[in-house]
């Protein structure tokens, strides 16, 4: 399997076969990801981080994974300080930056972008989130989070909970637990369902996916997916409250669930995770955040061509 | 005596059954407006044919290459091509969706980098022909009503 200089846009791009692959090789950074063995595999490489757009955990974790890997990041956080101020486009940023670097990890406000930026530049783009569009390094840590928490990915039932029409994770995500066979529960308010189009391709794809708008029937699931409601999607606050407060995890809800089951939140969270449940072994988010390094650093590595 | 409305032509292109009101948008969309050629264009708009009304274009001292005209299947999905030489029909087909619309239809997603201000132009992937369904190459969207789209 070759993934040298190939750009990562959607999780569409990758067969189930090349994401196992990609979540082996994170399996193997494990040890370097959590600082307990030093590598050099990435020395004398350099990654432009260009971030059009704020980020905590997508910009620190890639920035990690690089330096875990021995090798360099140039780049900007916001794109206040870059000649884009002045009126430059995002294509002659990207042409600018390749001639810098040997990779990009971009995140940018438009949907497209990185599809955009992955024509104009002759080094691999990880596309770090486009908007409303793709995000598919978190659906592959994800991924990877949902196969060390319960040793594989196939065979698992998992309830997708919160905002599903806007949340662009949840779209990937569902999109890649369909390519690995797995049954699924979208359940949100209705104002804030899974678009049809996903839901349909889910089906179409041979998995059984119910739709549903309360938290009463999770018993039977072995991951709950939390996203984060967002008040600007609603014009009351009073309303924001009563939803947000009705999908809302906590000790009492645990108790209804299987003993085993696993939380997962793409992070920020505000009120839909109680912070009660931080320290039971169910919740499983911030070994999930962990999670987005040793991901990254397969992706560099293999994009880059020093794995295979 | 019938008089023809619309004079054979001697060399050129006649494209037939576009459905009725919709020959000046094929003009639209062959770029007929902007680059004006020297030739004559005729139009017949509502001419009663066998199946119903339709509209004709007759482009003199032209042909029409396939890629080109294979546009205008978006809003005329059963025109017919005809390449007239000396009076003659030489080569008759029908109009084929192209695998890939470029420039032709705008996203309408504004949030599309493609309706930015970058240095591209539109571009739509064909995904299906019969019904005609197609997606943005960079935002992914379906547009609902393509016909309302077409820049």
């Amino acid at each position: 399997m070759n993934f040298k200089g190939r750009d990562v846009i959607s999780i569409k791009d990758f067969s189930r076969k090349e994401i196992l692959h990609v979540l082996d090789v994170a399996e193997r950074m494990l040890p370097i990801a959590e600082g307990k063995e030093k590598s050099d595999l990435l020395h004398g490489y350099i990654m432009a981080s260009l971030f059009f757009e704020p980020s905590t955990r997508t910009r620190l974790s890639f920035e990690a994974a690089m330096k875990r890997l021995g090798g360099n990041v140039i780049g900007f956080a916001r794109p206040g300080t870059t000649s884009l101020k002045k009126g430059e486009t995002m294509a002659d940023t990207i042409r600018t930056a390749e001639s810098y670097c040997d990779v990009i990890v971009m995140r940018h406000p438009q949907e497209g972008s990185a599809r955009l930026a992955a024509d104009f530049a002759s080094v691999p783009i990880i596309n770090g989130g486009d908007g409303a569009g793709h995000h598919p390094t978190q659906c592959l840590l994800d991924l990877f989070t949902i196969k060390r928490e319960k040793g594989k990915i196939e065979g698992n039932s998992v309830a997708l909970i919160g905002d599903l029409k806007y949340g662009r994770t949840v779209h990937s995500l569902a999109y890649a637990l369909a390519l690995f066979g797995i049954d699924m529960k979208f359940i949100s308010p209705p104002e804030l369902q899974m678009p049809k189009e996903v839901v349909e391709e889910c089906r179409e794809m041979g998995v059984e996916i119910n739709i549903e708008n309360s938290l009463d029937d999770i018993g039977d699931m072995d991951v709950l997916y939390v996203t984060r409601i967002q008040k600007e999607r609603f014009p009351d606050p009073e309303e924001y409250s009563r939803v947000a407060g009705s999908y809302r995890i906590d000790r009492k809800l645990l108790e209804k669930a299987k003993k085993d089951v696993t939380i997962m939140h793409p992070l920020p969270r505000v009120d839909e995770i109680s912070p009660e449940l931080d320290s039971t072994p169910n919740a499983a988010y911030f070994r999930q955040t962990f999670n987005g390094v040793p991901v990254r650093m397969a992706l560099l590595a293999l994009v880059l061509g020093v794995v295979e | 005596m019938k008089e023809l409305r619309v004079q054979p032509i001697k060399d050129g292109t006649v494209i037939d059954h576009i459905p009725p009101g919709n020959a000046l948008k094929v003009l639209h969309i062959l770029g007929m407006e902007r680059n004006l050629p020297e030739s004559v264009i005729s139009i017949a708009i509502n001419v009663k044919g066998k199946r119903g009304k339709k509209d004709i274009v007759k482009i003199e001292n032209r042909e029409l290459d396939t890629q080109e005209v294979n546009k205008i299947a978006l809003i005329a999905p059963n025109a017919t091509i005809n390449i007239i030489r000396n009076y003659e029909v030489v080569e008759k087909h029908r109009v084929k969706v192209p695998d890939e619309l470029v420039g032709i239809v705008k996203c309408g997603n504004p949030n599309c980098i493609s309706n930015g201000r970058e240095p591209v132009e539109s571009r739509f992937i064909v995904k299906s022909r019969e019904p005609l369904r197609i997606k943005c190459y960079y935002c992914e969207r379906e547009p609902e009503d393509i016909s309302s789209q077409i820049i």
